[in-house]
């Protein structure tokens, strides 16, 4: 299994071919199709996690093939802890989303093929060592995005201000809100490449490694301005993805118009890749940009508008997956105040939260898809005493809601107490006072899950929903796993902190120790 | 040199003439031909067409172990760089061609000058690339603008034909007599015609700035108007929608490619110097570097802007065309090898998924009948293979990996930002560019893709197993060359180091 790395990401397009070939009736096949090749996929990353060494901070099952040799491209793939936590992720989510998109009845082949090569793109970013690479792959996920929230999202409609709405205006929205994002970080790469040289052939390169390494920059890397403005570029590039307040507004459209499968992407996935990308690219390849204190605290700063801004939007929605997709907002506020304090701790909380949060997150967007299905509505004030109709339905998303909310015992508790100790713990920052602002989230966010879980299921049930069915066997095949990985991290979360920690601690040491001259550089 | 001299220069210069001399053979077959065919629109007035560009294209290929070398006294050049040009022209007149077979707005009317037009014109860039004197350069810009006049007249019935032609004839004339008048500055200050002693000249003196400047506008209007750059634009969106289609797609790539070629020729080898390191930079006096980088900027900016008002698919690719010299400037300004090299590289893949988007407005013309975006609702369910090739050319226009526009604009990026922080700027204004682009480009694909059709038209439709051939052999480079393009790169590579050596 020396490929294994090309293996797991390429599998969902041999599945895409295998469905074009497909005759377009036979739905059943394609379906089955692909829940087949993402299944190989999830059984190639439970191979991965079995062998893979936790104890070093090199990366590993790594591919290098020379590409475009005049440009020194290469197709290089490796991981180390970071990444595959991501992976792990990425396979598992994606396996759930094919039984979660089994009700897809329009386009199906179109369906299934566009979301087998989002797969592929996720996987490919998460697991490319090549910048060029990791931008293919970064772009790669667009297109099929833009096209499952346009064509199987909610259809257009006029809204009551005038404005179209609906998928084709959330999917133009997401389009060109992250290829703005996208192209700041190509001008950013372009820059990197041509001020870094290849150790061993003295020619330039993309190679992330050889980038990340400071004793390779030369030429305008060496003028600190530079070096912020790169920061910068490449900062909003991934806030945009994250989504970081004032970047956001395209999250709430793209979450509410996709369909429910697509929105479990979206937030368990998609989200992630802001993320991933700061502490893959911008961390360690301009450590001392990031140490410039305007960022540390700016980022900070941002993340606790987002925790706390999230949050009360979160709270003023009648519409449920819209209160999902802002509560979405805010947690990954607390991803970005873990990464901001620069402590072993915080970072460590910091992945484990965006892994928390992409589970918690998937199952709260699979249990709205599950009351759409049946209501056609998501409007909290119509629904009332569905407890009583419902009781798995009710369970299910009362776990989902306290999982959010970070009660002890289910995983993003640990994650978020990981972020916040660290964030205000740092010793290079004074991230203090707003770590106890950001707390204040915490609050708001269980006031929100709460009040929400009232309205909809206690109470007087709605004479209506009467006859609401409980959850069937494909929706609970759904839920389940992600429950139960829910609750197992929650009482023993060592298996992700032992997959992740050497790797960041690492990470930590390299931004702190970075050398602090180029300072002094202006 | 005595007149025996020069005519036995000229007479030896025949045997490296012999694609131009296979496309004016042709030319004369297909007017005797079209005479002794009693049928007007006889389908071996193409068939010939196809077989004298076939013809040319191996003569061309030929050439390529001549290295580089002026024929006709200096007053052409035969050189990788012309090459690379030509065959360019030849792959597109062959599509273009096969283009005109099919479509319907030729159905009918008297094809045998169309296609002895269509090979002048051929015949005519041919020259534009290979000119190396301002008599040259001037005699062919002109030659391959009357035969494209006439070509844009040429559904003579149509208002629109009709008006595409006057007004294209129009500011042709204009453009033509503005470069006229800059010739005759650039003589006065130099004594001489050839390109190349203008560089040594230049070079050597240091003339009257202002006098040099007002000659590079001037010989800026001329290859603007070719380009279609800003602010010598005006006659594109006119003539694209008026022409019939295939002549629009050749349009918009053969004059436009053949425009870059003499800029970037007579750019780098009249007006810039090598330094003591090897670096070339622009004459002393004119900064041309600066002024080409402000057309490249205002040709994108307002191409793209203009196209997101658009409702017309030609009217819209006429302006997404505009933008796109703007884009392949981006290369011209830098005076580096790797920017003449981005530049001609990309123009290679404009041609690929420009000439694929007018394919489809052709498809979309026989199977809705309208040039109408909004008529493009529901595509995607009605003929799905247009539709999802029209995907391929639009992402692709948009600069979306993994097709080939990405790397195009890669590379004209990359050799941007290698150029130093002198040109940030230009990379900032077309990264922001390609983003506004993409939201016309989405329109149309909103259009195919999301919105719903209307009830009464018919559920699906028959595309011609023909056009499906003639999409594939584009969608498959499109896509093939944004994923491994190291066989164009190293052709395009070739070609630009032949460029100022002569």
């Amino acid at each position: 299994m020396n490929n294994v790395l090309t293996l797991i990401t390429f599998l969902p397009m041999v599945g895409v071919l295998l469905i074009l070939l497909v005759p377009n009736g036979n739905k059943t096949l394609i379906r089955i199709l692909a829940a087949v090749s993402t299944g190989l996929q999830v059984l190639l990353a439970v191979w991965i996690y079995i062998n893979f060494d936790s104890d070093t901070s090199s990366m590993q099952f790594r591919e290098q093939y020379k590409w475009i040799p005049s440009f020194n491209i290469e197709y290089f793939m490796g991981i180390d802890g970071l990444s595959v936590s991501m992976v792990l992720l990425t396979a598992f989510l994606s396996f759930i989303c094919i039984f979660a998109s089994w009700g897809i009845n329009k386009g199906v082949k179109g369906y299934f093929a566009m979301f087998l090569l989002l797969d592929t793109g996720m996987m490919g970013v998460f697991c490319s060592l090549d910048f060029f690479l990791f931008y293919i792959f970064w772009e790669v996920m667009l297109l099929p995005m833009y096209f499952l929230i346009g064509i199987w999202g909610s259809p257009a409609r006029v809204d009551a201000d005038g404005m179209v709405r609906g998928g084709p205006y959330a999917a133009i929205k997401f389009f060109l809100y992250t290829l703005f994002g996208s192209v700041l970080m190509l001008l950013a790469m372009l820059v990197l490449y041509f001020n870094v040289t290849d150790p061993v052939t003295g020619g330039h390169t993309f190679n992330m490694l050889y980038i990340m390494d400071q004793s390779n920059h030369s030429g305008v890397l060496n003028n600190f301005d530079i070096r912020l403005w790169l920061y910068a570029a490449l900062f909003i590039g991934f806030a945009i993805k994250v989504p970081l307040f004032p970047f956001h507004t395209w999250l709430p459209d793209a979450h509410v118009e996709a369909p429910t499968a697509v929105s479990v992407i979206l937030a368990g996935v998609l989200l992630k890749m802001g993320t991933y990308g700061m502490l893959r690219i911008s961390f360690p390849m301009l450590p001392d940009a990031m140490k410039w204190e305007y960022f540390a605290y700016g980022m900070a700063i941002l993340g606790v508008i987002n925790i706390i801004y999230g949050a009360f939007c979160a709270m003023a929605q009648t519409d449920l997956k819209k209160l999902v997709a802002y509560s979405s907002i805010s947690h990954m506020g607390i991803v970005l105040l873990g990464m901001s304090g620069l402590t072993s701790l915080g970072m460590n909380g910091a992945v484990m939260q965006m892994f928390n949060h992409g589970t918690g997150t998937a199952m709260l967007f699979l249990l709205v898809g599950v009351i759409y299905d049946r209501a056609h509505h998501r409007n909290i004030d119509d629904f009332g005493g569905l407890a009583v109709r419902m009781p798995i339905y009710a369970a299910a998303m009362s776990l989902a809601f306290f999982a959010g909310l970070g009660l002890p015992g289910l995983s993003s508790f640990m994650s978020e107490v990981f972020s916040f100790l660290g964030a205000f713990g740092s010793e290079m920052f004074n991230l203090k006072a707003i770590t106890i602002i950001s707390i204040i989230g915490i609050v708001l966010t269980a006031g929100y899950f709460l009040w929400t879980f009232q309205r909809m299921f206690l109470g007087e049930l709605n004479p209506k929903y009467k006859d609401l069915p409980d959850l069937n066997g494909r929706e609970l095949f759904t839920l389940v796993p992600l429950g139960i990985v829910i609750i197992f991290l929650g009482i023993y979360p060592a298996p992700l902190l032992n997959l992740i920690k050497t790797s960041l601690n690492e990470l930590v040491e390299v931004v702190k120790t970075a050398n602090p001259i180029l300072w002094g550089l202006q | 040199m005595n007149p025996s001299e020069i005519i036995q220069n000229n007479i030896n210069s025949l045997s490296y003439f012999v694609p131009e001399l296979i496309l004016t053979g042709m030319i004369v077959v297909l007017i005797i031909t079209d005479l002794l065919l009693k049928k007007e629109n006889s389908p071996w007035t193409s068939l010939l067409a196809l077989g004298g560009l076939v013809i040319a294209f191996v003569a061309v290929m030929n050439q390529y172990d001549l290295g580089s070398r002026s024929i006709f006294n200096d007053m052409l050049v035969v050189d990788p760089f012309s090459l690379y040009f030509k065959l360019l022209f030849l792959v597109s007149a062959v599509f273009v061609v096969l283009l005109s077979i099919g479509s319907i707005e030729l159905s009918g009317r008297p094809v045998g000058e169309y296609f002895t037009l269509m090979i002048a014109l051929t015949l005519g860039l041919f020259l534009m690339a290979s000119a190396t004197n301002l008599i040259t350069i001037f005699i062919s810009i002109e030659f391959v603008s009357v035969t494209s006049f006439i070509l844009a007249t040429y559904l003579k019935t149509r208002r629109r034909s009709s008006e595409a032609g006057l007004k294209y004839a129009i500011y042709g004339a204009f453009s033509s007599g503005l470069m006229l008048y800059g010739i005759s500055i650039l003589y006065g200050l130099t004594g001489t015609l050839d390109i190349y002693e203008i560089g040594t000249k230049l070079a050597a003196s240091t003339p009257n700035s202002l006098a040099l400047l007002t000659s590079v506008i001037l010989m800026l209007a001329g290859f603007g108007y070719k380009l279609a750059a800003v602010p010598f634009h005006f006659w594109a969106p006119d003539v694209y929608e008026g022409a019939p289609t295939p002549i629009t797609a050749f349009f918009s790539v053969g004059p436009k490619a053949a425009g870059f070629a003499l800029l970037i020729r007579f750019f780098n080898v009249a007006l810039a110097t090598e330094g003591t390191n090897g670096e070339w930079s622009a004459i002393a006096g004119v900064n041309w570097s600066q002024l080409l980088a402000v057309v490249a900027a205002a040709t994108m900016t307002l191409g793209n802007l203009v196209a997101i008002v658009q409702k017309n698919i030609k009217r819209l690719l006429a302006y997404s065309s505009i933008a796109h010299a703007g884009y392949a400037l981006m290369g011209v300004v830098l005076l580096s090898d790797q920017g003449v090299y981005a530049t001609i590289f990309y123009l290679v893949v404009y041609y690929l998924m420009n000439i694929g988007a007018f394919l489809i407005v052709i498809v979309f013309q026989d199977l809705v009948g309208s040039e109408s975006i909004d008529d493009y609702k529901g595509l995607i369910w009605r003929a799905p293979v247009p539709a999802i090739a029209m995907g391929v050319f639009l992402f692709s226009l948009a600069g979306m990996p993994p097709t080939a526009g990405f790397i195009g604009k890669f590379y004209l990026f990359a050799a941007l930002i290698k150029g130093g922080p002198g040109f940030y700027w230009l990379a900032v204004v077309g990264f922001i560019n390609s983003v506004i682009s993409l939201y016309y480009y989405a329109r149309i694909l909103k259009a195919m893709c999301f919105d719903k059709q209307d009830e009464k038209e018919p559920a699906s439709l028959a595309v011609s197993p023909y056009y499906v051939v003639l999409l594939a052999t584009l969608v498959v480079p499109t896509i093939l060359l944004g994923v491994y393009w190291v066989p164009l790169a190293d052709l395009a590579n070739y070609s630009v180091e032949f460029l100022r050596a002569l």
